[in-house]
């Protein structure tokens, strides 16, 4: 193999495994349960058995809590953690944006703002990986359950 | 010596060049395929024979009086001769091609199982069933108001059988079972287990999938009333499974696929139904792959079964013996590599199965990665999967050394 493609596959590991992907891996946040959720989604991605659960907590209009827990790769997980902590404090509607804007990205769909998602963007590497982006959608697929269920109460 | 030792079974090298396959790289490096226990690779003898087929005689087969016709269909049955003797079966009337293992169990899980389990009545499973032979028994029971019971697997991943006859009841009308765990590689005690059930009256079937490919079996000696495999696993096409079952029971059962071929005389008031075997193989069956799976078989046959587990089971003790070497990995399954198949299912660390196959997959190694079909036993176990190398004829020591190498990079990578 030559340097040049060493290189690329080493990049593209390393656009899979960005550090903050790692580290989300490494320290998740909002793991756990809330207290008193409005609503609690179990996911479950049937091919490779990640988990997520997600759990939240409205406060009026906003997403007041957030906590997420389960078991799976470091992409699922820490798809999860990044995702607890991008739309926390967030407005329902806001937080449907984000799920919208990370699911089109994940779709590779042009025209998405990578400024409107922050360090989420670390996730795309996961694109050059098909069989890994089921994993890192599956707590986004999951919190939009948890939000129709919560909503519907 | 060493030398001598090496792989001395079989030779790997002159299997390797029948395998177009093996020359491949992936991601720049040689591939080295450790997924056997999914699907295995075809030699170029299979695939000449698939060729052969469609270039001189592709026909409808059992119908046609044209010579393609009758060649394909003494090619179709001479298949089904060699799958008999293979396995040790009586006579092949009593060999039934399906699509797989799957619809195999189906087959029975319908044309067997609706008549003659009820409700009230007990089926016998093991925590170490692959969902396929476990679903098609889960529905059996749904629809029929059956109770399924479970020989437990022990912390060393071999079946719990200290309280086996406490298991059976009046109630009990099948024990279903793998032959070799494809999860943790198992080998279980098969003839013993079905000599209790037989004493009792119990119909039998083993899911023999991980068995047939890589080591000698004679079904007959097994003593299951069925007993169901595939042909994508020892180096075959996909699309064949094979059904074989006691002839007494076949003839009793009323058919499972209806159509044309299984009937023998067809009225607007109804008909009556076509010999064994084919009163089970409704339209047409899949001719091509049935017909290379025969030179599958006689690729096993040269190299020899024997000889072939020989070699699994040295790779296998090499593979364990470097894993053991290992800090933080976790070995499933028994640890005498004559107790297992060549199946060697591990945890690394904390990394993730799948995290651990990606990595793997970008130095050309080709694992499995989760469940494997077993959710309940990794619930058992503990763990929501595993990372799972399989091996076959034509892997060697050195891919296992690939494996060791990878496992290195993906801790280095993680650190």
């Amino acid at each position: 193999m030559s340097n040049d493609e060493y290189r690329r596959q080493e990049s593209e590991l390393d656009d899979l495994y960005r550090e903050i992907i790692i580290d989300h891996y490494r320290h998740p946040r909002h793991k756990g349960h809330l207290s008193a959720p409005s609503a609690c989604h179990e996911g479950v991605n049937p091919l490779c058995g990640d988990e997520v659960t997600v759990e939240v907590a409205l406060d009026g209009e906003a997403l007041g809590e957030i906590a997420y827990s389960g078991s799976g790769c470091s992409i699922s997980q820490s798809s999860a953690s990044m995702m607890t902590e991008a739309v926390a404090g967030k407005s329902v509607a806001e937080a449907r944006r984000l799920i919208a804007d990370f699911t089109a990205m994940m779709r590779g769909d042009e025209g998405i703002d990578p400024d409107a998602l922050g360090d989420l963007e670390a996730l795309s590497g996961v694109r050059k990986f098909p069989v890994r982006i089921k994993c890192a959608t599956l707590a986004w697929h999951t919190l939009a359950e948890a939000l129709a269920e919560a909503s519907a109460d | 010596m060493r030398q001598e030792t090496r792989d001395r079974v079989l030779d790997v090298n002159a299997i390797r060049a029948d395998f177009p396959i093996l020359q491949r790289e992936v991601y720049g490096k040689p591939l080295v395929y450790l997924d056997n226990a999914a699907t295995s690779q075809t030699p170029r003898q299979v695939i000449d024979a698939l060729v052969r087929y469609y270039e001189s005689y592709n026909a409808n087969i059992h119908r046609a009086v044209h010579a393609l016709g009758e060649e394909a269909t003494a090619a179709y049955e001479e298949a089904r001769e060699k799958v008999a003797r293979f396995i040790g079966a009586p006579s092949a009337e009593s060999v039934i091609f399906t699509r797989n293992t799957t619809e195999a169990i189906n087959l029975v899980a319908y044309a067997w199982g609706r008549a003659n389990v009820g409700e009230g009545d007990e089926i016998i499973l093991t925590q170490m069933e692959h969902h396929s032979n476990l679903i098609p028994w889960q529905l059996l029971a749904e629809e029929k108001g059956a109770a399924i019971r479970y020989i437990e697997v022990t912390p060393e991943g071999t079946l719990e059988l200290g309280n086996l006859s406490a298991l059976f009841s009046p109630r009990t009308k099948l024990l279903a079972m793998p032959h070799v765990s494809n999860s943790l590689g198992t080998i279980n005690p098969v003839e013993e287990i079905i000599a209790e059930a037989s004493r009792r009256g119990v119909t039998t079937l083993i899911d023999g999938a991980q068995a047939i490919p890589h080591m000698p079996v004679d079904v007959q000696a097994v003593g299951a009333d069925f007993y169901a495999f595939s042909a994508h696993k020892m180096l075959g096409p996909t699309g064949v499974g094979v059904l074989y079952a006691r002839r007494e029971l076949l003839e009793e059962m009323a058919p499972f696929l209806s159509g044309g071929e299984m009937i023998r005389k067809v009225t607007f008031e109804g008909a009556t139904w076509n010999d064994l075997p084919w009163k089970f193989e409704a339209g047409t069956p899949n001719i091509a792959d049935a017909i290379a799976f025969g030179s599958a078989i006689d690729y096993l046959d040269a190299l020899g079964m024997e000889n072939v587990r020989r070699h699994e089971v040295e790779v296998t003790a090499y593979a364990l013996e470097r894993l053991r070497a290992i800090d933080d990995v976790t070995l499933y399954g028994p640890d005498d590599p004559e107790g297992r198949g060549g199946v060697v299912s591990f945890n690394f660390g904390d990394l993730h199965p799948h995290d651990v196959g990606t990595i793997l997959d970008r130095q050309g190694v080709a694992i499995r990665a989760g469940h494997h079909c077993t959710q309940p036993l990794m619930r058992c176990l503990g763990v929501t999967g595993t990372a799972r190398a399989s091996f076959y004829v034509y892997n060697t020591q050195e891919e296992v050394d690939v494996l060791m190498d990878g496992l290195k990079a993906a801790r280095d990578f993680f650190r």
